[in-house]
């Protein structure tokens, strides 16, 4: 729960790295803004001092007075093409050191982008039938390269934890791919970057870089199926997700609830938000989400339900079970 | 001087509702809550009536004038697996098809209301808890599209799907005809 | 004031004048206004017309400011919020940037050149109708819930049939289809203008290089257009007639939708833009008392970006899939255009440097334009690059970027330009404090607005997000954007209150009140409906200055109707005359029958056939021949000194 201690919505900036692409990124841009910052400068000292300086040719037009000006414009534009020259041989090193991930055993991932909320499945070449699928929770190992393919069933989103990587574009037709890899241990918070629609603004999702072994702990326990209900107030909720409105869009492992239309709640207990990320996932929250979601993004997929007291109690207390 | 003013009272009423018209078109409601479909109502389910022939009166719909529920109706239809029986775009499969103008238990909003709420014999599922009233419209706003009977204006275009049949907006209005078979011998187109 | 203003007064010719203005003035009442062609008239309507649209704008973008000053506001929800920013953004794109520059041009270009009109002024005329009926529409459909919602840049699939239900959409996609036309009409029109219409002696080498700016952007124009005529085109139908053109399941292609609309986009900046810099090269001598450094330099400068404009459109795509080599070839070209753009500044700075500035508010206004454009100029090179887009790309850090850019190449220039030819257009000079207020408040306005964003951007704020969780830390930097706004508002308003405040109380300007040195400040201000009594005659590149305040003039056009002078395309020898069709009515029924066209196919197929038949009875009677003069009896032009010119 270190969610709820650390600042992790502030955890989403690209000047701030933890994977090796955006750590590249991130040095390319100390050259970019100290030259465009020595370049600025030199523009506005020499326009300022053209402004202010008291000795003014007679004639501006005298031919030595042009043949200075040719001279110190020709120049300039010499100066700002050396640069631009310098500027697109580092660009172009940087794209291709960073086009293709280290030769390591890459982890697969495959990303659907839907209105507005994240599916993550991770493929298990072994037991195919064994894949993981959770939602809005990207979990990865620290120091291998994970390839995600990503495709979206609705409309273009884009896929972007400026943190460990710049950002790739879903779209419907064209399956894509991008690469990203952690160097340290941490959340790093992510959001959708093409405009998607009515809660474009609340389509976040955080990735998890754990050590590989929590992650491979991490991921036998996902594959598993949701842990039963553990005492009757929790198997209370079991019922009213399986005969209310919940199981028509929701899954969960184990089982009778399949839909597929919303996030896959097996593990939904250990997740740490809900709502893509808007909100930490407390109780109170939950029972805010689940009865009026309209209320936190309007114009969500998620009807209002209107549940008995007691019937939400017993709802909360089996989803928060499902660790 | 009066016919002047008689006619530019009736150009303002018309740009008005034109702009009334598109406002209720526009529209996305996502938090208000539309009235449930009044049960006690005359809900005429068939022609065939015990005793003397009861006055149908039609509900109104909360939605049928606006595209943004209509197309919501749209997504949920496939969501919720309405397809499955009765087709992609409606044209029936297992179930009966939803595009032409035979209404088993008749076309009246509320009547679509209490078929998907409560459902029907011979295979439509109830839908009672699943869904929110407000879905439920949303529904009923699409079923009542597929067999053109909303304004041009309103209707959903094609969706981003194969273009298996004709869609919403180009098909021509089917005036709902009750059906007089028992409901149990439909067949498949 | 000066000696040429002196001159141009003197000369009085009273009956010349009084016959020349009632061949050229446009007829009294509401109906003569809309049967104007002259293109002074038509070129104020597209410029107030604009402002009013920039106004809306601004005021869209101070409520989307307000919404986002603090974290989780609640002043707008998501669907108010997506329609205001959608409309923000087509709004000064399509129906104030590009057309109030058209604006300018048709205003102003055929006064620089020394023409009594611009050519084909029924189709100007025209063209100005159909792009307020795109505004009234689009403007119509917002304020009854219809407002577009799916971007400025409408990305399908979002912007298509399945995800954008109702009408907003189709709206938007049809005022493009109006922007277009007028953009288009417009262009032919300053082409033609600019390249047969130029006074005598005014070869392309000594032409304003505002008109080049012009010039080179009506070609743009041209190129650019048809791009996204047809993919609005194919949009509509979409939406309309459930063509497949985007639908992915049935082989459309969703980055089709792309592609064809940044070839225009991209070209569409620099379409906005480069009449800035025309603006600023043609004040410059005036504010610093000597001609431009650079003519050439600049003239090509202004033609290489051009060119090199239609090579970017891909780097708005850097977060779809792309081949390693392409990323190249656009990152190169991006990161090329500033070598020209370069070379404007350095030719202006020069300019500067050997020249005596005076400090009036159109420099003011050059200098902030200079200090803007190159912030905006630096992150432009910088998102050049394909890693470094990726990161910043659909972030505020873009946000600020192309405002510093637009701001910079566009809005400050603009302002330059009105307050050094307000006086031309109206007769009036307008406040010199108020300028100095206006300037301030927009310059600190403006980098407290947008500096701030690219911090924002960087701490990864996406765009178009109409709110914002609290513990991103993004409050802050938001509020004080928040604020710049507010400021950038007060600075419109005292600018408003000057322009207001002049019409009435304004120092009389007389001719030429900056002692310029181009061709429209020879003839008075306000000009007369006639522009000159003669056609001048240019010896070289400030034609003003040159002749001491007594231009050479030509004489030999008919008087008892609206008749010009064409020159040749190069070296502006005289060629041949041509009888102008005067004022007439059916451009404006012309317009309305294209609106009807478009408007009423929206909502139904009837449209075409009802609006066909319409246009096609209205273009009838606009192209109906007219009794043709007998050109016999005309004298032939003949250049005559000034004091021969005969009473």
């Amino acid at each position: 729960m270190m969610l709820l201690q650390a600042p992790h919505y502030a955890q989403q900036s690209m000047i701030d790295p933890a994977g090796t692409k955006a750590g590249a990124i991130n040095d390319f841009w100390h050259f970019l803004i100290v030259t465009a910052s020595i370049v600025t400068a030199i523009v506005f000292i020499t326009l300022f001092i053209a402004l202010a300086k008291r000795r003014r040719p007679a004639d501006p037009e005298a031919p030595g007075e042009q043949r200075s000006l040719t001279r110190w414009v020709t120049g300039s534009v010499a100066v700002t093409l050396v640069i631009i020259v310098v500027f697109l041989f580092m660009d172009f090193r940087l794209g291709r050191a960073i086009a293709t991930p280290p030769q390591r055993t890459p982890l697969r991932v495959n990303v659907i982008g839907h209105q507005w909320w994240w599916e993550f499945q991770y493929p298990d070449s072994a037991t195919p039938g064994n894949w993981i699928s959770t939602a809005n929770e990207l979990h990865i190992p620290v120091g291998r390269p994970v390839i995600l393919r990503m495709s979206a069933r609705d409309v273009i989103h884009s896929f972007w934890v400026p943190n460990l990587s710049g950002k790739k574009d879903l779209i419907p037709g064209h399956d894509t791919e991008t690469w990203i890899e952690a160097d340290s241990a941490g959340i790093y918070r992510g959001q959708c970057a093409e405009f998607c629609g009515l809660q474009h603004a609340k389509m976040a999702l955080l990735v998890i870089a754990e050590p590989e072994r929590q992650f491979e702990q991490w991921a036998l326990g996902a594959r598993g199926a949701a842990l039963a209900p553990a005492d009757s107030t929790a198997k209370a909720g079991e019922q009213v997700f399986l005969t209310g409105g919940c199981s028509v869009c929701h899954a969960i492992g184990g089982t009778m609830a399949g839909g597929t239309v919303g996030p896959n709640l097996t593990h939904f207990g250990s997740r740490l938000t809900i709502a893509a990320a808007s909100l930490p996932n407390t109780k109170g929250n939950l029972g805010g989400w689940i009865v009026d979601p309209q209320r936190i993004k309007p114009g969500s997929f998620m009807p209002p339900n209107a549940l008995e007291p007691d019937q939400l109690e017993a709802l909360l207390a089996y989803l928060e079970g499902l660790k | 001087m009066r016919f002047g003013r008689i006619s530019s009272l009736l150009l303002v009423t018309a740009l008005l509702s034109i702009a009334a018209a598109g406002c209720e078109r526009e529209e996305r409601r996502f938090r208000e809550v539309p009235p449930a479909a009044d049960q006690s109502t005359n809900v005429v389910q068939s022609d065939l009536q015990p005793g003397p022939s009861i006055v149908a009166t039609a509900t109104q719909h909360p939605y049928d004038d606006n595209a943004y529920a209509i197309a919501s109706g749209k997504r949920l239809y496939v969501q919720m697996n309405c397809a499955g029986c009765h087709g992609l775009a409606g044209g029936g499969s297992i179930g009966p098809p939803l595009l032409d103008d035979k209404w088993i238990y008749g076309s009246d909003p509320s009547n679509i209301f209490s078929t998907i709420v409560e459902g029907r014999p011979n295979g439509m599922p109830s839908w009672k808890g699943k869904l929110s009233n407000d879905q439920v419209w949303q529904l009923v706003a699409y079923v009542r599209d597929l067999s053109g009977l909303h304004r041009k204006d309103v209707r959903n275009s094609r969706g981003d799907n194969m273009a298996a049949v004709q869609d919403e907006q180009n098909r021509n209005r089917q005036t709902p005809r009750s059906s007089f078979e028992p409901p149990g011998s439909v067949t498949t187109p | 004031m000066t000696t040429a203003t002196a001159r141009v007064e003197t000369i009085a010719q009273p009956e010349l004048d009084v016959e020349l203005d009632a061949v050229w003035r446009s007829r009294p009442g509401f109906i003569g206004w809309l049967m104007s062609t002259d293109h002074k008239s038509i070129g104020k309507r597209y410029v107030a017309t604009a402002f009013i649209f920039f106004c809306l704008a601004g005021l869209e973008a101070a409520t989307m400011r307000a919404q986002l000053s603090r974290p989780e506001n609640g002043l707008l929800g998501p669907d108010t919020y997506n329609q205001v920013f959608t409309m923000h953004g087509t709004t000064m794109m399509f129906l104030f940037a590009v057309p109030v520059m058209i604006g300018i041009g048709l205003y102003l270009v055929p006064l620089m050149i020394g023409a009594r009109n611009v050519a084909f002024p029924r189709a100007n005329a025209m063209g100005y109708w159909v792009y307020l009926i795109g505004g009234l529409l689009i403007y119509s459909g917002f304020f009854v819930n219809s407002g577009p919602d799916a971007g400025w840049f409408a990305y399908v699939p979002l912007a298509g049939p399945q995800f954008s239900p109702g009408k907003r959409v189709d709206i938007w996609a049809q005022m493009i289809t109006f922007t277009e036309i007028a953009a288009l009409v417009a262009s032919v029109v300053q082409i033609t203008t600019i390249f047969k219409l130029r006074a005598p002696g005014m070869s392309l080498n000594r032409v304003p290089i505002l008109v080049w700016t012009t010039l080179v952007v009506q070609f743009m124009i041209m190129f650019a257009m048809p791009s996204v005529a047809t993919a609005s085109l194919f949009l509509a139908m979409d939406r309309l007639i459930s063509t497949h053109f985007f639908n992915p399941a049935e082989g459309g292609d969703a980055l089709l939708w792309q592609h064809r609309f940044w070839f225009f986009g991209h070209p569409e900046v620099y379409i906005m833009f480069l009449p800035g810099p025309g603006i600023i090269s043609s004040l410059l001598p005036a504010f610093t008392r000597r001609p431009v450094f650079g003519y050439p330099a600049l003239v090509l400068a202004v033609i290489a970006t051009g060119f090199i404009a239609f090579g970017l459109w891909v780097h708005h795509m850097f977060a779809t899939p792309l081949p390693q080599l392409g990323q190249s070839f656009f990152t190169a070209a991006s990161a090329l255009v500033a070598i020209p753009n370069g070379i404007q500044i350095f030719c202006w700075i020069a300019t500067i440097w050997s020249g005596r500035p005076i400090f009036r508010t159109p420099l003011l206004f050059t200098i902030g334009s200079i200090i803007i454009f190159v912030i905006g100029g630096m992150t432009g090179v910088m998102i050049a690059s394909v890693p470094f887009d990726s990161q910043v790309h659909d972030t505020y850090f873009i946000v600020a970027h192309f405002h510093y850019v637009i701001l910079g190449g566009v809005v400050f220039p603009l302002f330059a330009g009105f307050y050094y030819w307000w006086p031309k257009v109206t007769g009036r000079l307008l406040s010199e404090a108020a300028g100095k207020w206006n300037f301030w408040l927009m310059f600190i306005g403006v980098n407290a607005t947008f500096f701030p964003m690219h911090q924002l951007g960087m701490e990864g704020m996406p765009r178009r997000v109409y709110t914002y969780l609290a513990g991103t830390g993004w409050g802050d930097l938001n509020l004080v954007a928040s604020i710049g706004a507010l400021v950038i508002f007060s600075s419109v308003v005292v600018f408003l209150g000057n322009v207001i405040w002049s019409l009435r109380h304004g120092q009389i300007a007389g001719a030429n009140p900056w002692n310029a040195d181009s061709l429209e400040w020879a003839t008075s201000s306000p000009p007369p409906s006639y522009n000159f009594r003669d056609t001048p005659v240019v010896g070289g590149r400030a034609p003003v200055w040159e002749s001491g305040g007594e231009l050479p003039v030509m004489t030999g056009l008919a008087r008892d109707r609206q008749q010009v002078l064409l020159t040749t395309v190069l070296d502006a020898e005289p060629d041949s005359r041509h009888d102008h069709p005067g004022h007439t009515i059916w451009p404006f029924i012309l317009a309305v029958t294209i609106g009807i066209f478009f408007i009423v196919l929206i909502f139904t197929p009837w449209g075409m056939p009802i609006g066909t038949v319409l246009g096609f009875i209205a273009y009838a009677r606009y192209v109906w021949p007219k009794k043709r003069h007998d050109p016999s009896i005309i004298e032939l032009p003949r250049s005559v000194p000034p004091a021969e010119v005969p009473r």
